[in-house]
């Protein structure tokens, strides 16, 4: 299936009928409820109990949003399409929502935000959906006034699908260029299914807090089956660039391993195809002359 | 939308130079209870411009609010109920959000104030 951002303005692919397949399916549910957990741990918010004021950017039906109330905290959400905040309201989304255009600035008071998460939604600005889009300008119209609205400290943590590396390098020059600190955490790098990118943003001047957590999976650790298994449904969130350039996906030294492989063919078998048997020549490592 | 969110929102046409506070215009509003909590109440207080929050608590119909409030008034149990009643017990349903400067109305529906700017006012 084509990226979602190529089809239609998000306004028009996230359609009623869209935002309900969206909002009923529980993989998708799943999957965003562990990508918020995730944001909301790198917002690396001071661990005193104290709810917080914090913005869920592109909230839709109010999924990533859930868990922000699960934590305690109140928020804002912003989207673009009524039918997406019409089933957060369905679904008693508990933080307030805005019908509004991310492009087009957050319009809020300076330094009165605790911290913003995003999930799934800020790839959508570099597409130009009218004629009167540029998306350079509303990269930078959205994160000039996510900067300015952030409390001193604060952080914002963007989970994104970009396109490819020149997308998330012009995402990451409009973050740093509004004055942001940060970087990218991936985690599980080795997948291209579980892998997910999130940009990790420091409001103001450097400090120790500034310092980039390790993405995980860094390390060739595997992520488990369920993550790391996906079916159709998974590309209505992920999407999933199988363009990207090979020299990201950095393998593990050892490679994958003779039973990883083999639990590969013994899943793919279960669903039915045709593997050939193992043997003691599967996976097995070849002479470094190859 | 609490008017704690209306606190925080500002006008950002192009060209306003002073878009808060938004006037609100209240047709329909609810009550929803929500338990208190001191130390939320005593960390977002130096963010809240007090005036405002009293003039749209009062849009309300809401007039427990002292005309203005400092921080040493957070210890008395009085206050902060009122506070965070104000702050995020009332609920609009219906009415609309005012640019101060321009007079551009925001319409709220079904509690989501609707603030996509026309592509003249980017
Ligand atoms: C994949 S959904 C993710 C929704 C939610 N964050 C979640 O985790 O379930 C992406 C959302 O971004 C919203 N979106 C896209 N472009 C936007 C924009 N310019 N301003 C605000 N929201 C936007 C879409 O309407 C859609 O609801």
């Amino acid at each position: 299936m084509p990226r979602p951002e190529i089809q239609a303005p998000p306004e028009i692919f996230y359609n009623e009928a869209e935002a309900r397949k969206y909002t009923t399916s529980s993989r998708i549910i799943e999957i965003q409820a562990k990508i918020s957990e995730r944001a909301l741990e790198l917002l690396a918010l001071p661990n005193d109990g104290v709810p917080r004021l914090l913005l869920d950017i592109g909230c839709g039906s109010g999924l990533s949003g859930e868990t922000l109330s699960e934590n305690g905290h109140h928020w804002i959400g912003y989207d673009i399409s009524q039918s997406m905040l019409d089933v957060a309201l369905e679904r008693e989304a508990e933080g307030d929502l805005l019908l509004a255009d991310m492009g087009q600035g957050l319009g809020l008071r300076p330094g009165v935000i605790d911290g913003a998460i995003s999930i799934s939604a800020v790839q959508w600005l570099c597409y130009a959906d009218k004629s009167s889009h540029e998306p350079r300008m509303r990269l930078k119209a959205f994160f000039g006034s996510l900067y300015r609205c952030l409390a001193r400290g604060a952080r914002a943590v963007l989970q994104l699908y970009a396109e490819n590396i020149n997308q998330s390098e012009m995402i990451m020059s409009y973050a740093m260029r509004a004055g942001f600190a940060g970087g990218v955490v991936v985690d599980w790098p080795h997948s291209s299914k579980a892998r997910k990118a999130y940009l990790v943003l420091t409001c103001g001047p450097p400090s120790m807090q500034t310092s980039l957590p390790k993405g995980r999976g860094e390390d060739g650790e595997m992520c488990s089956d369920d993550d790391e298994s996906g079916d159709d449904e998974s590309q209505t969130v992920g999407i999933y660039d199988r363009n990207r350039p090979r020299k990201k996906l950095k393998v593990n030294k050892k490679g994958k391993g003779r039973e990883w492989v083999l639990k590969k063919k013994e899943q793919m078998r279960r669903k039915g195809h045709d593997i050939p048997p193992d043997t003691k020549y599967t996976a097995r490592k070849r002479k470094a002359r190859f | 939308m609490r008017l704690l969110t209306h606190n925080m929102l500002s006008c950002n046409i192009k060209g306003v130079s002073n878009g808060f506070p938004l006037r609100l215009e209240a047709e329909k509003w609810v009550e929803k209870e929500v338990e208190l909590n001191a130390d939320f109440l005593r960390g977002i207080f130096p963010k809240i411009e007090w005036k405002a929050l009293a003039g749209a608590a009062r849009a309300l119909g809401y007039n427990e609010l002292p005309d203005e409030a400092d921080a040493s008034m957070l210890d008395a149990d009085d206050f902060l109920r009122r506070f965070h009643h104000a702050l995020l017990e009332l609920h609009v349903e219906e009415g609309a959000l005012v640019c101060p400067e321009t007079g551009r109305r925001f319409p709220i529906n079904k509690g989501i104030p609707n603030m996509l700017l026309h592509e003249d006012e980017v």
